[in-house]
Order: structure tokens, then sequence, then C-alpha cells
């Protein structure tokens, strides 16, 4: 049974969305069973959370299983979970479960292509954290895109064309050159598998797959595709792509860029390090300048995913575990923060700060949620992001303290965007559009956000939990966490 | 008395249903009422198609070690029989296409006799043995095109099609026929492995005379592959001919010419393969670049996939550049794929034109997703199989073609490869824009007749094209295999 959890975890969504799309339903039913599904889902993953060897030793990771897709390169189905892409794959299912139901409380044309779509992207997502072979990755992380492509074009707001464009073509570029680094990789070691590739020091295999994770992530600079495509998804595809799809980019990072290229990770440290610093400040600049809600969200994230890669590259214990820790909790922080937003643009029918504000005047639960989630965002001691940063800052000081102060420096702008915003959503009443009339967040969207909220409430008392336990079982990773200690 | 060579009839059975069926077919035109004639026609044909398939899917079974039959002109293996499947396939996909297409009746007999005859060209072209039978089955599947071509009477694209596929298809053939003359004047020899023996033992591998034989060989095939510089009639041709016949050109004319070049150059030419491989290279560059760059600007639908089709001539010819097992491999492997959605593009083209009457568009291609699910969902999957994206055989072929030129150690190939992707993806996703993504206000086009015609064969014929189609990424192993044991006829 063990031996199929991460199938079934990748496969369950896929054949939803098959139903979904296959089976004919009335329109009301493809949201409820899309939502039964992600549901069930998130079910399967605590089960196998209950199952998962936290301590196993060696390079096999839990619920391991391989079957042969084509013999004569070397190319399996072989997936398995790590602690860390655990970790990442619940992240993956609870923020998908609030997205679809999300969507479902919103209403959504053309249901049933849409949910079978967002399920498929789900299955997709877990499938990238789950694969073990380098073209299993590859095809997971390019079957992420073509869900993307759709949710947002078609869904999309009125400048989706432009942004989907841009986004497929920053992405693609990144992931064809990463294409061309699997197949030297793969056909340099005689295997496409994850597990039996030996690490290689070639610079170039490094760089392609390490510019396909920055334009994912993304970091600075090739960050253009990302206002874009926030700003026109639909909030809860939003959700999805800053939530989960970027955690894609924290995840190749990990698991090929650091475990199979140690050395040209070591050679290309600083010029990383240098760019995730400056994407760093510069996102939380734009975060602090953005004129609407959802920008201001974008920007955090690019800042975000720069911190978390510092994280990674300080390629330590600290570090590492407060890349991960914070890659959980930007997840939720950015889920939460763009369900908000979907919640406030519907109600507002602005995403404009200008045009927002004294929403929190007989709104107690709005003005209750959306505080609580930005004190998280904005790392206030105590918090799980706290932590998070905490431990990012304290791996990357062996570094040079440089590093360490441009982090800092970053927290504190945190504080400035995520303040800016609740004031300007809640209190500020110069020019607000909103009127009385405008309700408090309903019972449903409540039951969808304050569960994220809850999780994160949880991951601030207990941080441990995922900082702790993660590193034992997480392949060829401890063995050169321990050479930088 | 001249002593008749012993004919291997197993041999040649694929073609011989193909030209039985064409045969049947057109008796039917005179005998059977009116009424009929498109319904017998038609099955004859699929008949044929379907005995060839079974025919050369049985070569396949028993022609475990290469041979050459009736007096070495027709290689018996299995690289001919998998080419005379891929072709059979794509001749019964074809009728499946043409059959609700609205032409005269008068016509529809000779239609379906050229389309079978057009495909046992096809087969025995594979299988050729010498330059004799390469040249003459070159000729008897094209003089079949040629005339397809210019099959609708009543319409000046068509004719013109016809006309400048003639002129331009008989300069390509002249080009070969005379690389096959300086050839046999340099070797005297006319059988591929007798040229290569001769090359060897004479020590010819500087001799003028061969190399421009080689590279006029060389380009009378890049004219029937459509890879570039030989191209320039493919867009007018594509665009002009009947769908139907550009679904069946596209798919099982490429695949030939470009089987045969594999099969030519690695068997007669082992010797000049310094010179070969570099030009086939070069030739891969150009198509990518002219047929990718090319079609970022059209609107016509047929156009797009004409150069599409070019850069795909560029992809394939990249495995056969690599000259090695791998490509060998890579690209028989493509070309199952390839054909499936190349057929199945042009199909659902098709439907949209007698939907409509008026050619196609990247503009009135508009809505086309979700009025008909399954054409929308089955077009998704050939242009995601055509960009070399996952869930398709696309993207396993592009990783084979890629890992071949890499494994020759050929990097810079495999990068320009994949830029030549990534611009691909432009019009490739705006053939999917178009059919989804247009507000719905846009979507007001009024076809030309009521509502949609339900054409089952046609639906069914995309369906079939993409199960292949997606079925290729999921099975990889056996098809493969497939193509490993046809690559293993050759001494790559």
């Amino acid at each position: 049974m063990t031996g199929w959890l991460a199938t079934l975890l990748i496969f369950l969504p896929v054949a939803g969305a098959l139903v979904v799309w296959l089976v004919p339903m009335p329109r009301g039913a493809a949201g409820s069973f899309a939502l039964l599904v992600a549901l069930v889902e998130v079910g399967f993953w605590i089960n196998a959370l209950i199952r998962f060897d936290f301590e196993r030793q060696g390079a096999t990771p839990n619920f391991d299983q391989q079957h042969t897709w084509f013999s004569d390169l070397n190319v399996s189905y072989h997936v398995g979970f790590y602690a860390f892409s655990f970790w990442l794959a619940g992240l993956t299912v609870i923020v998908a479960a609030a997205s679809i139901a999300y969507a479902f409380w919103a209403g959504r044309e053309r249901p049933r292509a849409y949910f079978g779509l967002m399920l498929f992207l789900t299955g997709a997502t877990v499938g990238v954290f789950a694969s073990q072979d380098m073209l299993l990755f590859y095809a997971f992380f390019e079957a992420m895109l073509i869900p993307l492509y759709v949710l947002i074009g078609v869904w999309g707001g009125p400048g989706r064309m432009g942004a989907t464009i841009k986004f497929v073509i920053y992405t693609m570029a990144g992931s064809l050159l990463m294409l061309a680094a699997v197949i030297a990789y793969g056909l340099s070691q005689d295997t496409f598998d994850l597990i039996d590739a030996s690490q290689s020091s070639s610079g170039w295999i490094f760089l392609g797959f390490a510019v396909a994770f920055a334009v994912k992530a993304p970091i600075f600079p090739l960050h253009g595709w990302l206002p874009d495509a926030y700003r026109e998804s639909p909030p809860e595809v939003a959700a999805m792509l800053s939530g989960v799809v970027s955690k894609a980019a924290v995840y190749g990072f990990f698991r090929i860029c650091l475990a199979k290229f140690p050395e040209p990770f070591d050679d290309y440290r600083t010029l990383i390090l240098t760019l995730a610093s400056v994407g760093l400040v510069y996102g939380s600049v734009l975060a602090f300048r953005a004129q609407d809600l959802r920008g201001v969200i974008a920007y955090s994230s690019l800042a975000q995913m720069a911190l978390i890669t510092i994280g990674l590259f300080a390629e330590n214990l600290a570090g590492l575990s407060g890349a991960v820790l914070q890659a959980v909790n930007h997840g939720l922080v950015s889920a939460t923060l763009f369900l908000l937003a979907g919640a406030i643009e519907r109600r507002a029918a602005t995403g404009d700060l200008d045009r927002l504000g004294g929403l929190a005047r007989g709104r107690p639960a709005l003005a209750t949620v959306l505080i609580a989630t930005g004190v998280i965002a904005l790392a206030v001691p105590g918090s799980s992001a706290f932590a998070g940063e905490f431990l990012i800052l304290a791996g990357i000081f062996p570094w040079g303290w440089g590093w360490a102060v441009v982090g800092a420096l970053a927290i504190v702008l945190a504080a400035m965007y995520m303040l800016r915003v609740i004031s300007a959503v809640l209190h500020d009443r110069r020019a607000t559009t909103a009127d009385e009339s405008v309700l408090d967040l309903r019972p449903a969207e409540l039951a969808i956000v304050v569960p994220l909220l809850a999780l994160l409430l949880a991951l601030s008392a207990w941080p441990a939990a995922i900082s702790d336990h993660m590193v034992e079982n997480s392949g060829d990773i401890p063995a050169l966490v321990e050479l930088n200690e | 008395m001249i002593d008749a060579p012993s004919v291997d009839w197993f041999a040649l059975s694929p073609e011989l249903a193909m030209l039985a069926a064409a045969g049947v077919a057109l008796l039917g035109a005179v005998i059977v009422p009116r009424d009929w004639i498109r319904a017998f026609a038609a099955t004859a044909c699929a008949l044929g198609f379907a005995g060839g398939l079974v025919a050369a899917a049985i070569l396949f079974w028993k022609s475990g070690t290469p041979s050459l039959e009736v007096s070495d002109a027709i290689s018996r293996d299995r690289l001919a029989a998998l080419a005379q499947m891929i072709v059979a396939g794509s001749g019964l996909l074809a009728v499946g296409i043409s059959y609700s297409s609205r032409r005269r009746v008068e016509h529809v007999g000779e239609y379906y006799a050229l389309l079978a005859t057009c495909g046992g060209g096809m087969a025995f072209l594979v299988s050729a043995g010498n330059l004799m039978t390469l040249f003459l089955g070159l000729e008897w599947f094209s003089i079949c095109l040629y005339v397809l071509c210019a099959m609708d009477l009543d319409s000046v694209p068509s004719l013109e099609a016809g006309l400048k596929y003639l002129i331009v298809g008989s300069f390509g053939s002249g080009v070969l026929l005379f690389g096959s003359a300086l050839v046999y004047g340099a070797t005297g020899e006319l059988g591929f492995a007798a040229i290569a023996d001769a090359t060897r033992s004479a020590g010819l591998d500087d001799d003028p005379l061969l190399l421009v034989g080689l590279a006029m060989l060389i380009a009378g095939l890049g004219f029937k592959a459509s890879a570039a510089p030989f191209h320039q009639w493919t867009p007018d041709v594509y665009e002009g001919a009947p769908t139907p016949v550009t679904a069946f050109m596209s798919a099982a004319t490429k695949a030939v010419a470009l089987v045969l070049t594999l099969r030519v150059l690695t068997v007669a030419f082992p010797e000049l393969d310094e010179l070969w491989t570099v030009a086939l290279a070069v030739l891969a560059c150009a198509s990518l670049a002219i047929g990718n760059l090319a079609a970022l600007v059209q609107r016509r639908v047929k156009r797009l996939l004409a150069y599409s089709s070019i850069s795909h001539a560029g992809f394939m010819l990249i495995a056969i550049a690599a000259a090695n097992e791998l490509g060998g491999k890579a690209l028989l492997y493509y070309l199952i794929p390839y054909c499936a959605a190349s057929l199945g593009a042009f199909a659902v083209v098709a439907a949209r034109e007698r939907e409509l009457n008026a050619p196609v568009t990247l503009d009135n291609l508009a809505g086309l997703g979700w009025e008909r699910p399954l054409l929308g969902v089955a077009m998704w999957s050939f242009m995601l199989s055509f960009a070399g994206f996952p869930l398709t055989g696309g993207f396993v072929g592009k990783f084979y073609v890629f890992a071949a030129a890499y494994e020759r150690g050929w990097s810079w190939l495999v990068i320009f490869g994949v830029a030549a992707t990534f611009v691909s993806l432009y019009y490739y996703l705006a053939v999917i824009r178009a059919m989804y993504m247009r507000p719905a206000s846009e979507l007001t086009l009024a076809p030309a007749g009521a509502s949609p015609p339900r054409e089952i064969l046609l639906s069914a014929s995309v369906f079939v094209a993409m199960v292949v189609n997606v079925g290729a990424f999921f099975a990889v192993q056996p098809l493969i295999d497939l193509a490993k044991d046809a690559a293993q006829s050759l001494p790559l």
C-alpha cells in the first residue's frame, strides 16, 4: 500500500480531472466533485504524513516506486518523496483544495473545463515534487504549464492575452534550456534516474537547470512575466501560481542543482546570491510602490522567493531548513492573500489601493483575517515567517555579514509594504469606493481562508515540525550539508 | 530466352494490396450504381490500406534478417516494413478524412484509386534496394500526388497547386535522376550496398563525380521531404491542394522521403559520412530557421502547418545527420506521432473548412474548441505534440532527436533545435489561442450551413490520430522497440 501512495497522490487529481471532463454532469456538480476530490487528496496526504518515515537514512525516498518507461536510455517512472518534497507536496494539496473551494464558491464559466484543469494542475504539481527521474520531472514541470496557460488565457482578466504570452515565453525559454541540460546530463550519466545519477561538475549543465528554475521562481532579472500573470489570473489561479507552482523552482534547486552539481553550485553562489539580494530589495521596494493589491502580493512574492533562494544557497543546515520552512510559509501566506484579494475585488470591484479603504469598519472578520495574515507575512517575532527568515539569515551569515544585512533590510521593507496594504484596505477612508453595503467575509469564504490561517498559526507555534524534519531523509543532501558545517 | 528473376511476392504484398484496392475502386466507378460509388470506392481504398497495414506488419514480423529480393532491387527488412505500416496507417486515416468532403461524384472513384496507388508507390519506394527502384517508386507516388493535388477541378488554387507541384516536383526528380546517373557513372553500380562496396574498394571517397552525384541525390530527396532550401513549393501546394490530400501528403510523403534518405545515405554512402552528416545538419538548420520564422507570420492555418512541416523536416534531418543508432531510432519513432498529429491537424482544418466553406484562418478558427470539444481537444494535443510538449509523442520524439545529436557530439545542433522549438511555440499556441481564448463577441461567425455537419468518419480519424499521438507518450517502450528493430536493418 505505502508503495503506491506517491502515485496515488499524483494521479488521484488527474483521474478526477478526467472524470470532470468526460462524464456529463450538471454545471454545479463539476465544482463540488472537484472539491471532493481535492479534499480526498488532502486526506491521502495526511494519511501519507502519518506513514512517513522522517528518520529514514540513505538515498531511498519514502513511498519509492519505479517502473521502466523506456529502457534503452534508462528512463523510468520513478516517484517517491523526500522529507522536503513531501512538505511541498502537502502545501500543494492544501492550497489546491482552498483554491478549488474558492473557485467553486465564486463560480466560474464553463465549470467542467475549469475544474478539470485545476485538478490536472494539482496532479502535475505533486508530480513535480515526487519525480525521481529527470525526464519525468521535466514532463511534469512542463505539464504544469498547459493548464496554467488555459486557466489564465480563458478565465483571466482583460489583459490576459499579453500575460499568457509573456508567461509562456519566459517559462519555455527556461524549460527548453533545461531540456538540453537534462539530455546532456542524462546521457553523460547513462541514466536519467536522479538517485542513480552521480554528481557532475559541468557548469553549463548546471546553468541550464538553474536558469529554468530562476524563471519559474522567479529570480531577478527573469521576473518579467510575474506582475502580469499574477494580476490577470483569476485569484485562485494566482494563489496556485505564487503559492505552489513557484515552489517547483525551490524543489529543482534543492534536488538537482544542489544535490547533483555541488561544484558549480559553489562557483555560482556569489552570482546567484547577488541576484537574489538585488531581487529581494527590488521586489520589496516595488511592493511598497505598487498601486494595487495584487501588485503588492506579486512583488512581495518576488522578494520572498529571493529570500528562499538565499537560504538554499547558504547550503547549510540552518539555511536549507529555513528555506523549506519559508517556502511552505510563503505558499500559505500568498495563497491566503490572493484569495483575500479576490474576495476584496469582488466586493469593491477594484484592487486599486487608492480606491479601497475603510473596509475594517463593520467588517470584523475580513479585518481580522487580513491583519493576521499580514502580520505573519511581515515576519513579526513569534510567527512562522519569522522563524523561517531567522534560519535563513543565520544560515547565510557565515558566507558574509553583508548578505545577512540585506536580508534583514528586506524584513523591514516587508513590514512597510504589508502595513501599507493593511492600512490602505482596512483603514484609510479618503477616497474609498466601498460603501456600507459591502458585506463582510461570508461563512463560506471564512471556511476557505481560516484553515489556511490556522495552519500558519500552527506552524508559528511549532516551526520545528518542518525545519527539524527534513534533512535526514533527503538523498544526497546530508553529506553535502556536513561539508559546510 | 531471358531468365526472369525470382520474385518474392510476399515482400511486395503491401504494395500489391494497395494496388489491388486501386483497381477495384476504379472498376467500381464504372460498374457500381452512381449513388454507391463513393461508399464503394472509399471502402475498397480503406480495405487496401488495411490490407497493406496487415501485410506490412506480418512482413515486419517475418523479416528479422534483412535481405535483398527480386534481383537485389527490393530490400526486404524491418525498416521498409515499419515505414510501410506508417504509410498504410496514414492512408487509412486519409480515407476517413476524405470521405465526407464535397467532391463531385464523377471523380470520386478516381480519387480513391489514386490515393491507394499513391500509397502503393510509397510502400514500394521505402523498400527500394537500388537507384532504379528508388526513382521508379519516387515517380510512381509523385505522379499520383500531382493529380490528387489538382483534383478539385472547380478550384483554381487546387489546379495551381497541382501544376506547381508538377513542375517543381519534376525538377526535383530530375535532379535526383541526374545525381543517380553520376553515382552510377562513378561507381558502376546501382545497388545501394554495391555502391558502398565499390566506393570502398576503389577508394572513391574524393571522386568529384561521386560527390556531385551525392549532393544531387540529397537535393532531390530534400525536395520530396520539403527541407529548406528546397521547400519553396510546400506552402503553396499544401494550401491549394484539397485538405485531405494535404493531410496525406504532409504525413506520408515526408515519412517516406526521410526514411529513404536515411536508407540511401547510411547504406550507400557510409564512406562519405563526414560529408553528408554535415550537409544534412546544415539543411536541418536551414529548415528549422526558415520553417519556424515564416510560420510566425502566417494567418492561414494550412500555410502555417505547411511551414511547420518544413521545420519538422528539419528536426528529423537532425536525427539522420546524427548517423548513429540512436538517430535511426529517433527518426522512426518521431515519424509515428508526427504523422498522426499532422493528419489530425489537417483533418480538423478540413472539418472547419467544410463548416465555413471558406479557407480557415486563425481568425475564423475562433470558438472551434468550445463548439466541437473533440476536435478542439484533439487539435490541442496535435499542437502540443508539434511543439514538443509532454503528454504527447512529440515530446519523446524531440527528446530522442536531441539525444541522438548530443551523442554525436553536436551540442550546437541541440541548442539550435531547442531555440527553434522555442520559436515554434508562438505559432502553435496561437492556434490554441484562436480556438479557445477569443472573447465571446468574436465568436459569432455564421457557418455556411445551419449546424455543423456531423462527420463520424472524420471525427473517428481525428480521435484515432489523437490516441496515437498521446499514446506514443505513454507507450514509448513498444514503439521504440519497433523503431530499434527497424533501425537495425541499417549499418549504423
